[in-house]
């Protein structure tokens, strides 16, 4: 017999996630299809990790909606789902004369969005909120904040799980048709039926649009590639630190951000691409990169960094455009009970909790009214850093379990505990870079190089996997190409 | 959280840390400790099964955890009392340690601490190696510990960037397990490893080695597809055209090693931007008075059987210095001239004999060391050969330090 379902999401993005669970309010059955082996491994795993206030985005879009509404709901949300989350504020920086007007006009957009409590800063200012970073003038939005997209993603996933939404991983769609009934969805674990299908899939949405039989959709892939930097130079920025942007690049400029774990990421470049999956770092690239970022930050060096990496933007323009496409967040016109998610690029992360309201509402529109589900929970438990705790409150964990006292990332100070609950979560997302994300084991000075045999171990411990099952990130990243005989 | 107080704690139950531990229980400090993070003491050599440990210290070639188990015996012997599994969180500056393990969370007040933490690998992020994220991009030592301590083969086709001592013995070890290493490209015009690894480990297996040549792309989504090495100019920069695209589906990268010192800022202690390690005196104590430093966190070694010595020589300080004996003043500064990358201790009494550790630059054959107090040459040592992968030991008697102010030590040419 096939599954059926009421709504199938397709993609375990930010906003899919979001979507899922925000509909596991409602007396529906859910599904959820990721094509990876975890959630947020494309986009919304990929990008600063900022809750903006909205000042960017031109007036009177759905982005601007999105964005200030989103914005507005995060601190709750996060609270609610245990995500770390920071009000660090942001200034973006004048360098000189030429770049000030845009300051005021970027206040303007912001003022009319709604984005709270803009100021415009002089240089004394600058130096009292930053005294590493030098500008004659700056934008000041104290509200804008740095969450831990991974995390976010994760949670919204399981909780959407808690209640009742089924979530599935490695499972990639095939075709969509549209029945009598709704559609048959073939996916490569086999197909299922689904009255109504939100089409989340990021990167991908134009090619899931076009097997709904929905043309037109062109995603322009645009790469920002990062660097993150070595925690011990947490301390030279307190908030986030952004240029005026350069004219020709469809992105904010090479910014600083510092991240909820305490490193900064410098980055990021824009560069459109022939394909959706090219998460190449590039020499250049890497180069503009650090020497942009020292000239806004002198105080660091190569040598503090640790990880490059790159994201990709969804974009419905191309290079050079000079039009601003606005999200795409509609009920297809073509074909009914289809809804389709376009071109859904920054700001989505911080959008993402405004948008799932936004397709709930479609959703009730198309299923003629939706009902609450009594003993929907909304709540996560924030997970234990040990880190971050008090003495006495380590203490404590050891005594309740031992393996809170062992250490198992160095660099980060993650214990075995930690990492147990990370790889025995209730997506069943078990790789390398699912346990990283979740405890930030191997994501230190290291990158995992004493750590990741420890965790092999309690992958071993835990559930005997076999050697090709023991991956980096899901099917084909296998770690090891065998075991040696005779080796238990 | 359970408090202790001991004598001498040392930090790393390694090679350095065990000679440190024994010397500091033989120079009459009454209780040491032991914390290692480790399950088993022993530290990386446990996983290091080649042989060629011990030649200088025991005079025979052993495999890393022979040569450790000696120390573990001896350890046994003088019933000196160690925590495994055992991480330090903190280390302040009045000799307080804050511990983390299975039993507890411990607060040890030392009246001295050795810090015996060794370094990490350098990593693909630091270096900015370019291309996609797959699995099978490995540091040596982690390829190395999944190998011989829990069987795993890291990958089949195989090529190493940078030919440090690690990355070579590697490259032997993967050959023997059947795998085939396709090439060690090398960044520098010249390997950064002990010739005898060389020799041993890559020209009796015929791996060819690439000089002056990086990797400039690392291929594949999932896991390693490939990798394209090129030549580099002589300021390290790829050189278009001279790309080469190389199958395999491992990358390991032996790019150097970083003293872990990252408790050791946080207790104040001063760090030498060369090394990577604490500037130590002769004692081998840090700016922090009570705290010394010995074996890789402190300079990243050639050969084991040197750091066995160093841990000795900061034991014997540790266990003094706990005893509330006045440490000498070390007033004179010993600092690296030309040719010379580093000089350690930093600091020296000038009325002591004292054995000077250091590093050239680069390879250079026929040249003297010469050591100077200003314009006075105090000593020349000849040297047919020298070598950066070589850490090079020069031994000065106390009457030729005499009156020293400020001691140099520089190459060269021997004409």
């Amino acid at each position: 017999m096939e599954k059926e379902y009421d709504v199938a999401v397709i993609g375990g993005g930010v906003v899919g996630c979001a979507i899922a669970r925000e509909i596991t309010r409602y007396d529906l059955k859910v599904v959820l299809f990721e094509k990876e082996c975890d959630v947020a491994l494309g986009t919304s795993g990929r990008n600063s990790g900022v809750s903006h206030a909205g000042f960017y985005v031109p007036t009177g879009t759905l982005k601007a909606k999105m964005n200030i509404e989103g914005h507005e709901m995060m601190p709750a949300l996060c609270r609610e789902l245990g995500v770390p989350r920071q009000e660090v504020g942001k200034i973006v920086v004048a360098k000189d004369e030429s770049e000030r007007d845009y300051l005021y006009k970027l206040k303007e957009t912001g003022d009319k969005n709604g984005s709270d409590k803009l100021s415009i800063i002089d240089e004394k200012e600058i130096r009292r909120l930053e005294p590493n970073i030098n500008g004659i003038e700056a934008l000041h939005s104290p509200t804008t904040a740095i969450l831990d997209p991974f995390l976010l993603t994760i949670a919204l996933a399981e909780n959407a799980l808690r209640n009742g939404a089924r979530i599935m991983l490695n499972t990639e769609v095939k075709g969509i048709d549209q029945t009598s009934g709704g559609f048959k969805i073939e996916t490569d674990k086999g197909p299922c039926k689904s009255n109504t299908v939100i089409n989340s899939a990021g990167l991908y949405a134009g090619k899931i649009a076009v097997m709904a039989g929905i043309d037109g959709y062109r995603i322009h892939p645009c790469r920002g590639e990062y660097h993150i930097l070595d925690k011990s130079r947490r301390h030279l920025i307190n908030g986030a630190v952004y240029p005026v942007p350069p004219k020709e690049l469809g992105g904010l400029g090479i910014h600083l951000t510092p991240t909820t774990d305490g490193n900064i990421m410098l980055g990021p470049s824009a560069e459109y691409i022939p394909g959706p999956d090219d998460t190449v770092t590039t020499a250049d690239v890497m180069d503009k990169l650090f020497k942009e970022s020292f000239e806004f930050l002198p105080k660091i060096s190569r040598k503090d960094i640790i990880k490059s990496f790159s994201g990709i933007r969804p974009k419905l323009i191309t290079a050079g455009s000079k039009e601003a496409a606005d999200f795409i967040i509609e009920e297809s016109p073509k074909v009914s009970g289809f809804i389709n998610l376009i071109g859904i690029e920054s700001p989505g992360l911080t959008g993402a909790p405004a948008i799932a309201k936004k397709v709930a509402g479609i959703v009730k529109d198309i299923q003629g009214g939706l009902k609450q589900k009594p003993g929907f929970d909304p709540v996560e438990k924030p997970r234990i850093r040990f880190a971050e705790l008090s003495r006495r409150e380590k203490a404590g964990l050891i005594k309740k379990d031992p393996n809170y006292g062992v250490v198992v990332c160095r660099c980060q100070t993650v214990t075995k505990k930690e990492v147990m609950d990370a790889l025995n979560n209730p997506l069943c997302a078990r790789s390398i870079y699912g346990i990283s994300k979740r405890c930030r084991a191997t994501l230190g000075r290291c990158q995992g190089g004493f750590c990741i045999p420890k965790i092999v171990e309690i992958m071993e411990e835990s559930y005997h996997p076999k050697t090709s099952d023991i991956t980096y990130s899901g099917k084909g990243s296998g770690l090891f190409t065998g075991k040696k005989e005779g080796v238990e | 959280m359970i408090t202790r107080s001991v004598d001498v704690a040392v930090v790393g139950g390694g090679p350095a840390g065990l000679s440190a531990a024994l010397s500091a229980k033989k120079n009459g400090a009454g209780d040491v400790l032991i914390i290692e993070r480790g399950e088993s003491l022993g530290g990386i050599l446990n996983q290091c099964i080649h042989e060629g440990f011990g030649i200088d210290a025991f005079g025979e070639p052993l495999t890393g955890p022979e040569y450790m188990q000696r120390f573990i015996d001896e350890v046994g012997k003088e019933k000196i009392p160690y925590m495994c599994n055992s991480m330090v969180l903190e280390i302040s500056k009045d000799r307080r340690l804050l511990v983390s393990s299975g039993d507890g969370l411990y607060e040890i007040t030392a009246k001295a601490i050795v810090l015996c933490m060794g370094c990490r690998e350098r990593t693909r992020g630091q270096i900015c190696t370019p291309g996609t994220r797959p699995a099978g991009v490995y540091t040596a030592g982690t390829a190395q510990n999944f190998i011989n301590l829990k069987g795993y083969k890291v990958g089949e086709r195989i090529v190493i960037l940078g030919s440090g001592d690690i990355g070579l013995i590697m490259a032997r070890r993967l050959t023997l397990e059947g795998a085939k290493v396709l090439a060690v490209a090398e960044i520098m015009p010249y390997s950064s490893g002990l010739p005898r690894n060389m020799a041993q480990c890559l020209y009796d297996y015929d791996i060819p080695l690439h000089l002056s040549h990086t990797v400039v792309e690392i291929h594949g989504r999932k896991r390693v597809e490939a990798v394209t090495i090129a030549r580099v100019d002589d300021r390290f920069r790829p050189v278009k055209g001279t790309e080469k695209r190389i199958e395999c589906d491992t990358l390991l990268l032996s790019v150097g090693l970083i003293p872990e010192n990252e408790l050791t800022r946080n207790a104040g202690v001063l760090i030498d931007e060369t090394t990577g390690g604490a500037v130590v005196d002769e004692n081998l104590q840090t700016a922090v008075p009570g705290i010394f430093a010995c074996g890789n966190v402190l300079h990243v070694h050639d050969i084991v059987d040197y750091v066995s010595l160093e841990g000795d020589r900061a034991g014997k300080s540790a266990a003094e210095y706990s005893k509330g004996k006045q440490m000498k003043q070390a007033p004179v500064k010993a600092k690296p001239g030309e040719g010379v990358r580093y000089v350690l201790p930093h600091y020296v009494s000038g009325s002591e004999d004292v054995k000077f550790s250091l590093r050239v630059m680069a390879p250079e054959r026929n040249v003297k060391l010469v050591l100077a107090d200003g314009s006075r040459i105090i000593k020349t040592v000849i040297k047919s050969r020298v070598n950066p992968a070589e850490m090079i030991q020069l031994p000065l008697k106390k009457n030729e330090l005499a009156g020293c102010k400020e001691i140099t030590i520089k190459l060269q040419n021997d004409k």
